[in-house]
């Protein structure tokens, strides 16, 4: 046998993915390109109100249309159940009943009052128009603030308060810090201190994935399965949910995400839409399917964000920051989502983000308005806490007249600080932001970017340039169990994989996750290959079908890999030491002597080897195994993280202002992050890549807007703007590896980093270089109307505190 | 998104389509390139009986010389008016605005005779027809008749066209040797013009000698800018004079006041985007 060159490692190829092929060649499977016998097309009547009570419901026209099946108001499905929140984040927090088809009242636009049942989706459509609905309006709140402070109308009387729940952390109770208020208070009087005070409103975002929501279940399985395929990032927590909020028997519920185009969060959700056509398919006997319009997407699936964040941070006048308070006041819309009330809270763990903050406290109040529910979005409350606490420290630098980067240098946790506890409480395994801030203003030329702003400010260029810094941490792999419990979550947080070594030497692992088009088949299978020494081509993920992965936790909160990536190394690490027993038997030497690398059982010392392809086919034939082992080199395996992982990074972004209309262009864009080992850096940078467009829209483009009687006015792309490849910046991406000490790939996460990290620096790059005319704040997205008004505004201000103190009158 | 049923029907002669539209009353609709319609079907914001599709009709299709007369007949898709050699050589103001409408995508199946027909007042063709006064050629049950776009359109998605009529070409003199710009203000690039400007001028030694210039999005109609023409005429090319003539841009406007763009902002906007215009179109 002659000694081969070792196989190049999968890990860290730039694979280009496994799943493209069959996407782009018109070959997918998506849940809308199902076709069952004797299926029926569902259609929505929906609320066109935003808080009424329904007076009458006359659907006999509609039931009389050409094609239709069936016509039902939510009092036709007697057996209907709310729908449930799986995070009660307080055990007084109040939730209202959430009927998939509310029998008596609606409480925002688009909750869906009738479902027609046709044999053609056209004739369901059709149908529509002539179910009579009438309805006795009700006042309507979608005023925030007034929610909280109880001067607003009570939308759900039963509960007698718009306010849902308040949470709270105090490091100074929990013996993480000191005490906040304290700490802010004493530095109000201390004239070594200053206090930065500041209110930043989160707009409503809406998760604009390409493939519209669609359902179809079969109600006819051989032994009373239901078949339910779904447009969900969430098949197992979908089936356990439908058990525990609509009762029927989880043993008789396979759920089947097929090709999924996109979630971001949005599909993280158990719907309406989902419960109300299995619903119609039990009842009719028929699979039933129904697909919703881009027009249903923007206004009945929930929003993301949608907060008021009121900020207080102490700081000593070198910029030492000495305490730091958050309260929040969150939209959680007319109902309580899936997870709906814990996005806000996930944000209490990262307000602190990466620094040493000593006094730290987090409030949140979560309140209910006319508007749809709001749950996860790319990153779910992280952006939201990285956005406070990089605005703050710009906010600070300004107050303090010092350089930004400066602060975050005087107060962020230095490399040889690790492993950090961190004020929120959180260790923090590893990090280096010095490294990863020193890559990225080499890549973005710093110095010589501040020269050129303050040369065209001084000439008073029609063009003025802002720098904007977001160095920021994250805490992904959703999610330790025993954390998860103590915040009151309805589920662990661990990850289930299973191998099956196949006789012909192909590899079938099973993960309990779900992707939606973030390439996970091919990393995983460049794990697999690598770990098990076999060819990428052989080995086949297997994944998002209730009877296939039969125990999942999914896809959302960056765990994909951190947490379902490491089960799969654990299963795979349970067939080496399966096989290994077989291999010492197979070459007549002590297990003790037996050594595995790329594929092969090698006995050390010789030359003599088995491969594992050997070994499975042995264990198919089953002709010669050692006494008492079974038969098979199959492995499960479930992986709880110990903690989460901290992904980190430094953006920085140069914007360029036109002073004349308002318009920001992004000159540059660097993003240097830390996502520890890197298995594909093509699919790390896809990652990025999009995770920057949609963080950027959040600074610039984005948002969902309601009328004061609550209708949405953003309900279509035209208003609604989602940018384009045309809109956004090439960007310099860079990493500096750091690996988590928490699992055995030293990997992160990188699902949402370029999401939490670039709002921040946009909105700090455009206050940045419009802050000279005496611009405080803009608010997101910074519209090109709103940047010039601001402009005009503070030029106005600053005109007229000069004209005062001149004197003149 | 599925619109109500209707009758299709796709004649290959303008006599036939005439004839079609005669019988469907008001109950028929011209289809052109569907890029505007077939929105407004599938949200059901409107619900014809019957669509006449223009698409077979060649005689409505291309652009051909008529005497110093160049004629892009009304169903020449924005794709082929932007590559052909008569529209680049002697309006070049068309092309360049056409290659800013929409994407590749809309621009094949899109013309310019739909896009004038439906009159959206963000839709960026009819400030070039009003700038370059452009007569639309009209055929209806009683033969034909010329409009200028000045009277063409008449309010927000209403135009002179009776519901009997088609739109068979749009025809323009020549403004070869004319410098040409349109200056597109929009948030993103698939966003419909915030405000735009659409800039024709000829410059001789430094003078401003001839100019066009309308405003797209600053009313219910283009709008023509005859003040700053005036003001631009017979004066120098020059940044300051071209800006001071701008200013005049907001004279007889009437944006619109929404959330995404106050009223004031737009009057601003038309001041700073037709001196961009301008400039840019004098070189
Ligand atoms: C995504 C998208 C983005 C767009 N962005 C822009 C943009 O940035 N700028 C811009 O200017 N436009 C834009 N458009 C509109 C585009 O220019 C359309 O092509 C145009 O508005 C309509 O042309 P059409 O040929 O598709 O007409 P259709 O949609 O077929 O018809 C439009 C209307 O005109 C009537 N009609 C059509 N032809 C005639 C005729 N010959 N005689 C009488 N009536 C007729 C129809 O009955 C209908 O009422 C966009 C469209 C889309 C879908």
């Amino acid at each position: 046998m002659t000694t081969t060159e070792a196989p190049p490692a999968e890990i860290g190829r730039p694979r280009t993915r496994k799943e493209d092929q069959h996407l782009i060649t018109g070959h997918s499977t998506f849940t809308d390109s199902m076709v069952l016998p004797g299926m029926v097309h569902l259609a929505m009547v929906r609320s066109p109100l935003a808080h009424a009570t329904i007076t009458s419901i006359d659907t006999t026209a509609a039931r009389k249309a050409p094609g239709v099946v069936g016509v039902w108001t939510g009092r036709d499905f007697p057996e209907q159940g709310g729908l449930a929140c799986a995070w009660p984040i307080t055990p007084d927090m109040k939730s209202p009943v959430h009927l998939p088809v509310p029998t008596d009242t609606v409480n925002h636009v688009g909750e869906i009052v009738a479902v027609i049942a046709a044999r053609t989706k056209a004739e369901a459509v059709d149908a529509v128009e002539l179910v009579d609905v009438q309805y006795s309006e009700l006042p309507v709140v979608t005023d925030l603030a007034a929610a909280r402070d109880g001067s607003a109308p009570v939308i759900h009387g039963d509960l007698g308060t718009n306010v849902s729940a308040t949470w709270v952390f105090d490091s100074g109770a929990a013996g993480t810090g000191g005490d906040a208020s304290a700490a802010i208070e004493a530095a109000r009087s201390d004239p070594d201190q200053i206090v930065v005070e500041r209110t930043f409103r989160q707009q409503r975002l809406i998760p604009a994935y390409m493939e519209p929501r669609s359902t179809v279940c079969d109600p006819n399985g051989a032994g009373d399965q239901i078949t339910i395929w779904s447009a969900t990032q969430i098949p197992h927590i979908l089936r356990t949910m439908l058990t525990l909020s609509q009762g029927i028997p989880e043993g008789k519920l396979r759920i089947i995400a097929p090709d999924v185009g996109g979630g971001f969060g949005g599909k993280l959700e158990v719907t309406p839409e989902e419960v109300a056509t299995i619903m119609v398919a039990r009842q009719l006997g028929k699979p039933a399917k129904y697909t919703e319009t881009r027009s249903e997407t923007m206004m009945a699936a929930h929003h993301g964000r949608d907060q008021i964040q009121h900020l207080t941070m102490s700081a000593r006048k070198d910029g030492t920051i000495t305490g730091f308070d958050v309260d929040l006041t969150a939209n959680m819309g007319a109902y309580l989502a899936l997870v709906g009330p814990g996005v806000p809270i996930l944000g209490a763990f990262m307000y602190n983000a990466i620094y040493k903050i000593p006094a730290y406290r987090f409030s949140c109040t979560n309140v209910f308005t006319n508007e749809v529910m709001t749950d996860a979005y790319r990153g779910a409350g992280r952006p939201e806490a990285t956005f406070a606490i990089e605005r703050m420290m710009d906010e600070l630098a300004t107050e303090l007249g010092m350089d930004p980067i400066e602060v975050r240098r005087r107060n962020w946790i230095r490399h040889e600080e690790f492993p950090f506890t961190t004020v929120a409480g959180l260790t923090y395994d590893s990090g280096n932001y010095e490294e990863a801030t020193d890559k990225a203003l080499r890549h973005f030329g710093y110095d010589d970017l501040r020269a050129e702003q303050q040369r065209r400010r001084e000439s008073g260029d029609r063009i003025q340039l802002g720098i904007g810094t977001s160095t920021f941490t994250e805490m992904c792999g959703l999610a330790p169990s025993r954390v998860l419990g103590s915040l009151s979550y309805g589920a662990g947080g661990w990850e289930a994989a299973s191998i099956r070594m196949l006789p012909t030497g192909v590899v079938e692992v099973v993960t309990g996750i779900s992707p939606h088009g973030q390439g996970h088949v091919t990393g995983f299978s460049q794990i697999v290959a690598d770990r098990l020494g076999v060819p990428f081509e052989n080995v086949k993920i297997l994944h998002g079908d209730t009877n296939i992965s039969a125990k999942g936790l999914d896809t959302y909160g960056s765990r994909s890999l951190a947490v379902g990536g490491i089960a799969v190394v654990k299963a795979a690490d349970k067939v080496i030491a399966k096989a290994k027993t077989i291999a010492a038997h197979l070459l007549e030497a002590s297990e003790d002597d037996i050594d595995f690398a790329h594929g092969s059982f090698t006995v050390r010392g010789t030359e003599s080897s088995v491969t594992i392809g050997d070994i499975a086919l042995a264990t198919f034939t089953g002709h010669n195994l050692p006494d008492g082992v079974e038969s098979s080199l199959d492995s499960e395996a479930v992986f709880d993280p110990e903690n989460f992982s901290f992904p980190h990074g430094t953006h920085l972004c140069a914007a360029e202002v036109d002073t004349e209309t308002g318009k920001v262009t992004i000159r540059k864009y660097v993003a240097v992050d830390d996502v520890g080992v890197v298995i594909n850096p093509l699919l790390v940078d896809g990652q990025v890549h999009g995770g920057l467009a949609q963080g950027i829209a959040q600074a610039l483009y984005e948002e969902a807007q309601y009328s004061a009687d609550g209708q949405l006015t953003s309900g279509t792309f035209v208003d609604y703007l989602v940018p384009s490849a045309v809109d956004l910046p090439d960007y310099i991406t860079d990493k500096t590896i750091t690996p988590s000490t928490s699992n055995p790939l030293g990997v992160k996460g990188v699902g949402e980093a370029g999401t939490i990290a670039s709002t921040p620096a946009v909105v700090n790059a455009v206050l940045d270089a419009v802050r000279q005319f005496g611009v405080a704040d803009i608010p997101m997205p910074m519209t090109p109307a709103r940047v010039w008004q601001a402009i005009q505004d503070g030029s106005t201000a600053a005109g007229s505190n000069s004209s005062s103190t001149g004197g003149a009158a | 998104m599925i619109p109500a049923s209707f009758d299709y029907t796709a004649p290959t002669t303008l006599a036939d389509a005439l004839a079609a539209l005669a019988q469907g009353g008001d109950d028929a609709k011209i289809l052109a390139g569907g890029q505007s319609l077939l929105p407004v079907l599938k949200l059901r914001m409107a619900a014809p009986g019957l669509l006449i599709d223009l698409g077979k009709i060649d005689e409505l299709r291309g652009v051909r010389m008529e005497g110093d007369t160049i004629v892009v007949g009304a169903m020449t898709t924005h794709h082929d008016v932007i590559a052909d050699p008569l529209v680049r050589e002697h309006l070049s103001l068309l092309a360049k605005t056409t290659e800013q409408v929409a994407d590749a995508q809309v621009r094949y199946r899109g013309t310019l005779g739909g896009a004038l027909a439906h009159a959206d007042p963000a839709g960026d063709l009819g400030a070039v027809a009003v700038a370059l006064d452009a007569q639309m050629r009209i055929a209806g049950p009683n033969g034909s008749r010329s409009v200028p776009a000045s009277q063409f359109f008449t309010d927000y998605f209403t135009t002179a066209l009776a519901e009997n009529e088609i739109l068979t070409g749009i025809a323009f003199d020549s403004f070869a040797g004319w410098g040409a710009h349109y200056e597109k203000f929009h948030t993103v690039s698939q966003a419909w013009s915030t405000v735009a400007v659409a800039a024709a001028v000829l410059v001789a030694g430094g003078t401003v000698t001839a100019a066009r210039v309308a405003l797209t999005n600053m009313g219910p109609t283009p709008i023509r800018a005859r003040g700053v023409e005036a003001a631009l005429i017979d004066g120098p090319a020059s940044d300051d004079a071209v800006r001071a003539a701008a200013l005049a841009a907001t004279q007889g406007t009437a944006p619109v006041d929404d959330a995404t763009a106050p009223a004031a902002y737009r009057s601003h906007l038309a001041q700073v985007l037709t001196g961009r215009a301008v400039l840019a179109a004098a070189g």
